[in-house]
């Protein structure tokens, strides 16, 4: 789905999830790898601030992705 | 007995034209024309050439539904005991044709069918399941190998011999796995494949993942602060209720939800389907899964311009493969035409 999304659209799709291997498999161009399967944009376990910041760091790694100009698929880490 | 053959070829082929006369309409000739004497020639005196079905590349490609009934009704006429189509080599609109009178002759006549076609041909993608497809090489310098390639495979149908693994017969595999008993153990194998492996020696799995297409990356977002940014997830994050019955697994469709009046994602307003991952969480607050609280924020504060009113969700779990990439066409339309200017998916 991603990799379409870009394809016909012609727009930076950054993917946030949580299986690294599986978004590079099915050619998702920039990924930044998540929490966790059932929440990957969040951290509960954190409490609601901890859960937030998880969040936003998230995001603001989302927009230096799709800000970066690549030429092969890449993983944003932290 | 002489069996029935009838060959499908374009016009070039039939020495009607090329590109110029690719709107050539279905047409029927007795006998072989162009490749089929090759194929008759092959049968040795076991099969004959009744008739050859003829259409222009850009008939068959721009009116496929006329152009299949068309050909279609020539093949019956003929009561053939087999149909060949082609070989198509690397031509993709031949190809797409090839495949799709092969698929459907096959399945409206129930008859034995085999094309011909280099391996990234894009009918193979098509209709390698529905059909045999000999492996050519990527253009007609291969006649001489595609032809007999065919024939084999054709002559193997109709007289009903077993059909061995495509690597060894020479077509593309059709997906189909069949069980037989190994004198080896699972383990023993899957150990010395392992063992190969870390030799860095040549194996062959039992199991073949599927290959998804790359493609290069988009060009970056140039300016964020006048960037308008899409949320879309496969998360199974829906409007509470799931008001357009998404399947909370193998799902065939996707939603697409106004959210420009949405600050935060509750337990109140949105809920997650999703029947692959324990929805506690995602429950309990769906931003877990699709962060419209912080983009909210972030949106506010200016950092980027502004989220697009519209959020895509569907179901990431047992999904085919086919239609996760329709999903993917036809949102990337939608972003497209609303002048989105990047995306943010979420996956579970």
């Amino acid at each position: 789905m991603t990799r379409e999304i870009e394809r016909v659209a012609g727009i930076p799709v950054v993917q946030i999830a949580t299986i690294v291997p599986i978004m590079l498999t099915v050619g998702t161009n920039r990924v930044v790898p998540g929490v966790a399967i059932p929440h990957p944009t969040g951290n509960p376990a954190m409490g609601p601030e901890g859960d937030k910041a998880v969040r936003r760091e998230l995001l603001l790694r989302s927009f230096k992705a799709m800000t970066t100009p690549i030429t092969e698929q890449t993983i944003f880490e932290k | 007995m002489t069996y029935r053959i009838v060959h499908y070829i374009n016009q070039f082929y039939a020495g009607i034209g090329g590109e110029e006369k690719a709107d050539h309409r279905p047409e029927l000739r007795e006998g072989f024309v162009g490749p089929g004497m090759q194929i008759e020639k092959l049968f040795n005196g076991e099969g004959k050439v009744v008739g050859t079905v003829i259409c222009g590349d850009g008939y068959y490609g721009e009116h496929t539904e006329e152009a299949r009934a068309a050909c279609l009704e020539m093949i019956k006429s003929l009561k053939p005991d087999i149909l060949f189509a082609g070989p198509a080599f690397n031509a993709g609109r031949y190809g797409f044709a090839c495949g799709d009178i092969a698929a459907s002759a096959g399945e409206e006549l129930n008859i034995p069918t085999v094309t011909a076609m280099y391996p990234e041909n894009p009918g193979v993608e098509l209709y390698s399941k529905k059909t045999y497809i000999a492996i050519t090489s990527d253009s007609a310098r291969g006649m001489s190998k595609a032809v007999p390639a065919m024939v084999k495979i054709g002559g193997k149908l109709l007289k009903g011999e077993k059909m061995g693994p495509a690597r060894l017969e020479g077509y593309i595999h059709r997906g189909i796995r069949k069980s037989f008993f190994h004198e080896k153990s699972g383990a023993d194998r899957a150990v010395e494949m392992l063992l190969a492996k870390l030799r860095k020696e040549d194996f062959r799995t039992e199991y073949e993942m599927p290959v998804f297409n790359k493609i290069p990356p988009a060009a970056p977002v140039k300016d964020l602060k006048t960037a308008t940014i899409a949320l879309i997830s496969s998360g199974g994050i829906v409007p509470k209720g799931n008001p357009d019955h998404i399947r909370v697994s193998s799902a065939e469709s996707f939603g697409s939800y106004d959210i420009s009046e949405i600050k935060n994602m509750t337990p109140d307003n949105y809920e997650s389907i999703h029947g692959g991952y324990d929805r506690e969480w995602a429950n309990q607050d769906p931003d877990v899964v699709l962060p419209l609280d912080i983009m909210r924020e972030l949106e506010a504060e200016g950092v980027f311009a502004k989220i697009h009113p519209i959020f895509y969700t569907t179901t990431g779990t047992g999904t085919a493969v086919a239609n996760a990439e329709r999903f993917g066409q036809e949102i990337g339309e939608e972003l497209k035409k609303a002048g989105v200017d990047a995306a943010i998916l979420t996956s579970t």
